[in-house]
């Protein structure tokens, strides 16, 4: 990929950030709206050379306040929309991501993670920002955060959070970290035909028996798109089945379970685990992200010296993957969760471990990655 | 005429539905949807072609009562939201209802990027100077020495003139109307919605529970005739002295250019973007 956007040839050298550009691109997003933060401005930068080539929009607002918004104002209209931020700028989206959450629009949002709390270590990797992504907003809410750890996973992923967002309608939060975003690796560009892409379902019926958040048996209701017909009314307070404000208990009870349900009927394809030699682990380490890399080289180290131990990559964040993540503590005998955080998947992990497994954690808050020498002196100590 | 009213109501109002609505009995906002009915039904625009978003507050349920496109949105963000819309799906009207809340405090940053952009949005917003829904606290276009909730002693700030902030920043058409002055009212929201551009028409309102009941201004009555006394046409301010306007609020049309838009210009950049693929 060179920076006019041409493509060559199906193998290409590119960094993470520019991975999430294309992996977007093929999913069908036509919309970007952002604010520049480092480390993930190049999200912006390529979205504002490649979508206009596309008939596309690009747009730089005046903060990630107003990305967001313009993001799901794009959504309702239609188009498959993202946005792209750090730290300090993810938590001015948290409002409005609560809207869509609420009012159930397709849309995902980059995080791509850097040393905090506040304006911390802008240019150093971070997973600080995982319990903000599920937490962030206010309320109860269902959200799915997916965390990539490769370049090649940051093309992929990022089609996946498109398909997801659209068959749940959802706001779905990748997370990526400076590691992942400014590393160059070369991927092999699936071709279009290889790549799978679901759009949201619309309505079928005439408009006069479209009931905008009908409780449908999946949970997810279909959704009209602005001027094809189909008016209705939008709104982030609770609502009724026609999308209207409600006040009345029994009304808010079913959006709001009904909101919950729509995920945890998905849980099945939502909730995606990578295994690497768990077969005959006994002891696991459970990572994401960036720290995935090092924990892969460090179980194949240990296997060195006759230690049996696995990998459970998360993919998906959240909602949670409890089932793999049980299976592995029910397997193993001990399992470590190294964070560049003070603990916080691993507090997850520790939820539901239902056995007395030991869980312990390596944690790292200084800006630098989590290296495969320490995984390793790590699960030597629990051989 | 009451067929006219009808008419209207039934074609443009949820009036089946969504009625009785919330607004207290005299507030201006009613007179402010009577308008924007009748200059969307002037204009001819067909109503899945129009997407209405507001923001919070009592102006921000006014999507609920309106048969169009309905969208309301997060505290302050509307135009932000409006300005997705539209830029996804330009052939969308897209207007949207503030209070002075709304779009100067809150949303102060995103209004006055709207303008400087020149974003093809109507942007109608209600000035009732003061934060009507949450109880009567000061807003940036209260005045000063006023007494609010939140200003006991009197109100110490200067007051934003939204008219003035919209025409610096950018809007190509910007008019001040009250809610007393209705005919000018349709006109004016009616040639807003017909500009590219951003537009803004910024209405004076009564909040006489809320502001004049705390300022002593008396009914809606009587505060619809102080907007009568107190307005000045543009016309008629041209020949007035710096002096003589004191105290008084002029309304017509404030300005109005034919600059590009920012989806003109925008359009311009996808032709040379799809250009520089060719080479």
């Amino acid at each position: 990929m060179n920076r006019t956007g041409a493509k060559r040839k199906n193998i290409l050298l590119m960094q993470g950030n520019e991975a999430i550009v294309e992996g977007a691109l093929a999913a069908g997003c036509r919309f970007f709206a952002g604010y520049p933060i480092t480390p993930a401005s190049e999200i912006s930068e390529g979205m504002s050379i490649r979508l206009p080539q596309m008939d596309g929009t690009f747009i730089q607002m005046e903060d990630e306040i107003a990305s967001i918004g313009a993001v799901i104002g794009a959504s309702l209209a239609g188009v498959k929309s993202m946005t792209a931020t750090s730290g300090p700028g993810f938590s001015l989206m948290q409002e409005n991501i609560g809207f869509a959450c609420m009012a159930e629009v397709p849309c995902v949002i980059v995080n791509v993670m850097r040393g905090g709390p506040s304006t911390g270590l802008p240019t150093h990797p971070s997973q600080g920002d995982v319990m903000q992504a599920r937490w962030g907003t206010h309320g109860d809410h269902p959200i799915i955060v997916l965390a990539v750890s490769t370049v090649r996973d940051s093309f992929e992923i990022t089609v996946e959070a498109f398909n997801l967002s659209e068959k749940y309608r959802v706001p779905v939060i990748i997370l990526s970290d400076e590691a992942v975003a400014h590393t160059r690796e070369t991927v092999t560009m699936p071709s279009p035909e290889e790549i799978k892409i679901i759009d949201r379902i619309k309505p079928e019926m005439p408009p006069e028996w479209y009931i905008p958040y009908e409780v449908t048996s999946t949970g997810v209701p279909p959704m009209a798109v602005f001027g094809e017909g189909y008016p209705y009314h939008i709104t982030g307070l609770s609502h009724d089945v026609r999308g209207f404000p409600t006040q009345r208990p029994d009304e808010t009870d079913e959006l709001i379970r009904r909101l919950y349900r729509k995920i945890t009927q998905g849980f099945h394809e939502i909730q995606k685990i990578k295994s690497f030699m768990m077969g005959d682990a006994e002891i696991a380490v459970i990572a994401y992200g960036s720290v995935t890399r090092s924990a892969r080289q460090a179980v194949l180290d240990v296997r060195q010296l006759g230690i049996r131990a696995g990998l459970l990559q998360l993919v998906t964040l959240f909602p949670f993957p409890r089932e793999s993540v049980e299976t592995v503590l029910n397997q193993c005998r001990a399992v470590l969760v190294p964070e560049m955080n003070l603990g916080q998947i691993s507090r997850e992990v520790k939820r539901v471990n239902q056995k007395d497994t030991r869980v312990t954690t390596y944690n790292r808050v200084d800006g630098q990655l989590i290296t495969p020498e320490e995984i390793y002196s790590q699960l030597i100590q629990m051989k | 005429m009451p067929e006219e009213i009808t008419r209207l109501t039934h074609k443009y109002l949820r009036h089946d539905k969504k009625f009785p609505h919330i607004w207290c009995p005299g507030c201006g906002n009613g007179i402010v949807l009577g308008s924007l009915i009748r200059a969307i039904d002037r204009s001819g625009l067909h109503k899945d072609d129009v997407v209405l978003v507001s923001g919070i507050g009592c102006s921000g349920r006014m999507t609920v009562y309106a048969d169009f496109n309905t969208l309301h949105t997060t505290h302050g963000r509307a135009l932000t939201f409006a300005t997705g819309i539209k830029l996804a799906k330009n052939s969308l009207h897209v207007i949207v209802i503030m209070g002075d809340g709304d779009a100067t405090a809150i949303g102060g940053n995103h209004f006055i990027h709207a303008a400087r952009r020149n974003m093809d949005l109507t942007a109608i917003i209600i000035n009732n100077q003061i934060y009507g829904m949450t109880g009567g606290q000061q807003s940036p276009t209260t005045p000063y020495g006023s007494m609010t909730t939140t200003t006991p002693y009197g109100h110490i700030e200067n007051a934003f003139s939204i008219s003035e902030l919209a025409m610096v920043a950018g809007a190509s058409f910007v008019g001040r109307g009250t809610v007393f002055h209705v005919q000018l009212l349709d006109s004016l929201i009616e040639r807003a919605i017909q500009k590219k551009g951003f537009s803004v028409v910024e209405i004076l309102s009564n909040c006489h529970v809320q502001f004049g009941r705390r300022n002593k201004m008396g009914s809606p009555v009587k505060m619809m005739k102080w907007f009568q006394e107190h307005a000045v046409t543009m016309q008629k301010a041209k020949q007035m002295n710096t002096e003589d306007l004191e105290g008084n609020v002029t309304i017509g049309v404030l300005t109005d250019s034919d600059k590009p838009s920012y989806l003109e210009k925008y359009q311009l950049v996808q032709e040379q973007a799809k250009a520089s693929l060719k080479k």
